[in-house]
């Protein structure tokens, strides 16, 4: 029988839940790591008990977890992030230069062929790397090194690398991105990057070309068709189908092209998940109405899903990592808020169901399809 | 050269990433008792609290942890000045606690 384990980050600790394949009824464990910050925590894809974990906090700053009994138990790995070289500097919000510091850890991505190997997405935006399990970090230099590193700016966030991802094709490809820098691809294994922005419009850069610079939010990738991406930028929704070498905008009928998350469903790679989020400012569903918006068109076309999400006085942000999909049959489709909820259906979005209603502020949402 | 035992009282957070359940730990300095030769002991003792207390690179205190002995605050001395005699008699214990908030969190 199926089993889906969910992998939740919050502001005050990590929790896992877990159902099986029905995923009608849960099993909820933790907090885990209590009163941390759980930036992000992900399985990996090639050992399903081996996760690791983000865990921060102003006081005390990072720390990194990692588990080999599928979240049962945990042991503290390495937490030294440190810059290669001289670290230099990027843009500060007064557009001088800022010396490149190390903050948290937004973002952990294991391989898909090594459950040793992880990649994590650090703030100030760099890429790092453990080979051993957490044991080391070693920074991937070229890509803060490849040219347009001391033009990147922080968003009011912060300036995150809180995307990455692998190309199940290509071991040599990946695509990351970065607020407010925006997205970036390596086709020799992390050695070398160029910026794959083209396309993107923002308001607030008068240059239509600017190489660097946009406000991307998240990107998402169907395993099947590594060369389209979709993007949830600050404001449009875009599409590539050369793998980032131009975008072009599917925001469509969307009542507002402004959110976070976005995603793609198991099975059908022209169906993508998102949630508009009223902006500027105010950072919450329009009307006080819960929808995801779900298009099978690959964009352009969209259609609110409500069933079972609150559709009054709902005020809630959906965060740029809280959305997951999982790869049973019938297609899971997750999502966390900043009220402490986490949404689930079991029927690709049709209907949905909170798992739970009062965690602390949702970071991050992840699942694992276990056989 | 003298070894001192020294008596550190650490944040609940702390405690449960170094593993023990008393809310006190005793650490062997030896030479000169200052906050950097407490807090290198009790780093090596304890190598999970490395870069919680202090930065891993400029070795600063970290801003929101504050130091305190002898019901003074301490956290703006040099990391190289002695600390109180009774730290170092083991009559007081040397203080690592995190700042409040002020109700933001």
């Amino acid at each position: 029988m199926s089993k889906v384990r969910v992998l939740v980050g919050t502001r005050k600790g990590a929790f896992i839940l877990e159902s099986d394949g029905k995923r009608q009824k849960w099993d909820v464990s933790g907090p885990h790591f209590a009163g941390w910050e759980m930036y992000h925590i992900k399985g990996s894809p090639v050992d399903s008990n081996r996760l690791y974990a983000s865990q921060s906090s102003g006081w005390f700053g990072q720390l990194m977890q990692r588990s080999n009994d599928g979240g049962k138990t945990w042991e503290p790995v390495d937490n030294k992030f440190l810059y290669d070289g001289v670290p230099g500097t990027h843009q500060w919000y007064d557009g001088k230069p800022h010396p490149w510091e190390f903050k948290r850890v937004w973002h952990l991505e294991p391989s898909l062929t090594d459950p040793d190997t992880v990649y994590a997405g650090v703030e100030d935006a760099a890429l790092f790397r453990t080979t051993d399990g957490g044991k080391t970090w070693n920074e991937l230099p070229g890509l803060r090194g490849h040219g347009s590193g001391s033009r990147w700016q922080p968003g009011a966030g912060g300036m995150g690398l809180h995307t990455i991802l692998l190309d199940r094709s290509d071991p040599g490809r990946m695509y990351i991105a970065i607020s407010a820098a925006g997205a970036f691809r390596t086709d020799d294994g992390g050695t070398t990057w160029k910026p794959i922005n083209r396309g993107l419009k923002s308001q607030y850069i008068p240059d239509p070309d600017a190489e660097v610079g946009h406000c991307v939010h998240r990107i998402a990738m169907h395993p099947s068709r590594p060369s389209v991406l979709f993007m949830q930028k600050h404001w449009d929704v875009m599409r590539t189908d050369d793998a980032g070498e131009q975008w072009r905008e599917i925001s469509g009928n969307l009542p507002t092209d402004f959110g976070f998350v976005i995603d793609v469903h198991a099975h059908e790679p022209e169906t993508v998940y998102v949630v508009p989020i009223k902006s500027d400012s105010e950072h919450f569903p329009l009307e006080g109405k819960l929808r995801v918006y779900r298009s099978k068109t690959g964009g352009d076309e969209w259609e609110p899903l409500t069933k079972g999400l609150p559709q009054s006085d709902c005020y809630v942000d959906v965060l740029r990592a809280a959305m997951a999909i999982d790869s049973l049959d019938s297609c899971g489709v997750y999502f966390g808020t900043t009220g402490g909820q986490v949404y689930a259906s079991s029927d690709s979005g049709d209907s949905w169901n909170p798992i739970v209603r009062d965690l602390p502020a949702v970071l991050s949402v992840e699942v694992q399809t276990l056989a | 050269m003298s070894v001192g035992v020294i008596r550190v009282v650490l944040p609940a957070h702390l405690r449960t990433l170094a593993q023990v359940s008393s809310s006190e730990v005793q650490v062997e300095v030896m030479g000169p008792v200052t906050q950097r030769s407490v807090l290198d002991a009790l780093e090596a003792r304890y190598p999970t609290l490395q870069g919680t207390i202090r930065d891993h690179v400029s070795q600063q205190r970290r801003a929101f942890v504050r130091f305190f002995a002898c019901e003074q605050d301490l956290s703006h001395e040099s990391p190289d000045a002695p600390l109180p005699d009774a730290v170092v008699s083991g009559a007081e214990p040397f203080l690592v606690v995190g700042a409040i908030a002020g109700g933001a969190i």
